[in-house]
């Protein structure tokens, strides 16, 4: 079975800034069921299932070469597991 | 010959990390890695541990020089711009003080034992993660000295926070705490700190801190913090492969490391009842209550989403955090009705909250503030209102494990001082709480070395026999401590306001001169 049935969320803090606008961006873009709240100087992105960041969908609206490591410098905190993080995306869930 | 291939993010990663490792030939492996062994921690496989960062030196150069780079950028426009004038008011430098003399501190103890994990943990994965968190932590210590230093050129306070880490009361608490960590070994410290710390608690710590900051007109506070929190997803995730790791890698590893959690799930939670008050009564402008934040962070994140994770290796929720679900609705008024009442002997002040302030407390904890804390504070506004200002003669008794003074009461009972105690080798030991005795009864060898700062006050280690003895030897300056109202520190900032608006009605210099 591929369809999670989990209601735990995940969640990242991003810091708010000009750049990781884009970010945000793609984050909802790309994560249906997300919520995002706003929050004194970051938003809070808050999912039941999972979060993924793809490279592709950042750079799109960032217009340039965004490195998945980059996300280092807009990550606040988060709570969840980090299951992948590689050249094309990063994928917040728990394992269990 | 073909074009040379870039390597992906997990071969790099390899190669970097592990691929600069070697098999030893001169010593066997517990020569060279004495430290791993005694706690009963069984590794099999040191090649499991993951690092899902997958971060190789010259990425964690790269991005951690581009972080001081807008860190210091913002430090800068700061001192260009008398940023000093943007505070919402100056009381709020007290949650910055508190910060600089018992968090600062603890930033460089990370520094130094991350350190010692870098050189003394088996496997090249590990020991280069904690190498990167330990110069995160170094650099935690020094942008934030840096960062703090630019209020030191208008306000009192800022002078002593290290000599007063090691010695003042309340400080005992979060050295204490960290003293307890480092001087376990490399296992323990690792779900202490990296698990427990930084991944369980330290949303609570940081992310109100730096909200508001953010709230309070403190932006080299909020960039700071943020820069630093950056480094901590990276934290939170060596904390989680560590436990993860040690679940893994043997069975018998799991009960040993239930009763670290257990252990310092506790412990940290008594560190934060420090962070309950700043959040309920130190920050002028309101962020989230201390209930909403653990509700938020703790109970929603961690009892929600974590432990459920951890239940497949058959961890469960700490012991004793009924405890603390329960004390959320007590715990900072607690907290800060003790401080307000010995801030004589603080390096920070305190004060009667404002109307507006009691109100937003009287809507955050409808069950308890008015029937239980706003009498307290009726009482004390009486005193001020007659000329005076109420502060308790004699020192507080302390617990023998969180130091803090025995100010909780009762699970379930808001109106009766919790008290427990213990007798060990012929001598009784007394004991905030169920959690802090339970530590205590594990390790009473440990834990009866505790340097206890009233204890040490009656033994005459502390400067001397009167409160201002010993409020010299904290090196405490007229204006660094007392109450809110009338004090330097508000003169400064009215002198500061004043003087701009003055500025303002000048005529502008004209540009190019
Ligand atoms: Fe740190
Ligand atoms: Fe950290
Ligand atoms: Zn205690």
């Amino acid at each position: 079975m591929t369809q999670s049935t989990r209601a735990r969320q995940v969640g990242v803090d991003i810091q708010e800034t000009e750049e990781n606008r884009a970010v945000v961006e793609a984050i909802e873009a790309d994560n249906a069921d997300c919520a995002v709240r706003h929050m004194p100087g970051l938003v809070r992105i808050t999912s039941p299932t999972r979060i993924v960041v793809n490279r592709e969908s950042v750079e799109q609206r960032l217009g340039r070469e965004w490195e998945t490591h980059e996300f280092q410098l807009a990550i606040v905190s988060y709570f969840g597991h980090i299951a992948e993080w590689d050249d094309d995306q990063i994928l917040i869930q728990w394992d269990h | 010959m073909a074009a040379p291939r870039k390597l992906s993010m997990k071969q790099r990663y390899a190669a970097l990390t592990r691929d600069l490792d070697w098999d030893l030939s001169y010593v066997d492996e517990d020569t060279a890695y004495p430290y791993t062994s005694f706690e009963g921690i069984k590794i099999h496989d040191w090649s499991k541990w993951e690092d899902p960062f997958r971060l190789t030196i010259d990425a964690y150069m790269k991005y951690q020089a581009e972080k001081d780079k807008r860190l210091y950028a913002v430090l800068d426009s700061f001192a260009q711009g008398q940023g000093h004038l943007q505070l919402t008011d100056p009381s709020y430098l007290n949650a910055m003080k508190l910060f600089l003399q018992g968090v600062t501190p603890l930033e460089y103890q990370a520094h130094r034992n991350f350190a010692y994990l870098a050189r003394f943990l088996n496997g090249p994965g590990p020991r280069f993660a904690a190498l990167c968190q330990s110069q995160d932590e170094l650099r935690h210590a020094q942008t934030e000295i840096h960062t703090l230093s630019n209020y030191n050129k208008y306000y009192q306070g800022f002078h002593s926070w290290n000599h007063q880490h090691d010695r003042v009361w309340y400080l005992s608490v979060p050295k204490s705490y960290f003293d307890d960590a480092v001087t376990a070994g490399p296992f323990e410290f690792l779900i202490a700190i990296g698990f427990s710390f930084e991944y369980l608690l330290t949303n609570l710590l940081f992310v109100p801190f730096m909200s508001g900051a953010s709230f309070n007109g403190d932006l080299p506070t909020m960039t700071f913090g943020f820069s630093a929190q950056s480094d901590e997803s990276r934290h939170m995730t060596l904390g989680l492969e560590a436990i993860k790791f040690m679940l893994e890698q043997d069975p018998d590893n799991v009960p040993i490391v239930q009763a670290w959690i257990d252990k310092w799930f506790w412990r940290g939670y008594r560190l934060l009842a420090l962070v309950s008050q700043m959040l309920d009564y130190m920050l002028p402008r309101k962020v989230m209550s201390w209930k909403e934040a653990f509700e938020l962070y703790f109970e929603e994140q961690m009892l929600g989403g974590l432990f459920p994770d951890l239940a497949y290796y058959g961890i469960t929720p700490p012991r004793h955090v009924e405890h603390a679900i329960a004390e959320k609705e007590v715990l900072s008024h607690q907290v800060y009705w003790t401080l307000y009442q010995f801030s004589f002997a603080a390096g920070f002040t305190t004060t009667v909250p404002s109307e507006d302030a009691q109100k937003w407390l009287a809507e955050q904890y409808p069950q308890t503030f008015e029937k239980l804390y706003k009498p307290l504070w009726d009482k004390a506004s009486a005193v001020v209102d007659n000329g005076g200002r109420y502060f308790y003669q004699g020192l507080p008794q302390l617990c023998q494990v969180c130091q803090v003074p025995m100010l909780f009461t009762e699970p379930g009972d808001p109106t009766t001082i919790c008290q427990r105690h213990t007798e060990f080798e012929g001598e009784r030991y007394d004991f905030c709480s169920d959690g802090c005795q339970w530590i205590f009864e594990r390790e009473p060898e440990k834990y009866v070395q505790a340097w206890l700062p009233v204890h040490q006050i009656y033994q005459g280690n502390c400067g001397g026999p009167t409160v201002p003895d010993v409020l010299a030897w904290y090196k405490l300056q007229p204006g660094d401590n007392g109450e809110i109202a009338g004090n330097v520190e508000q003169t400064a900032w009215e002198a500061w306001h004043a003087t701009s608006s003055a500025e303002e009605q000048a005529p502008a210099p004209v540009a190019g001169n």
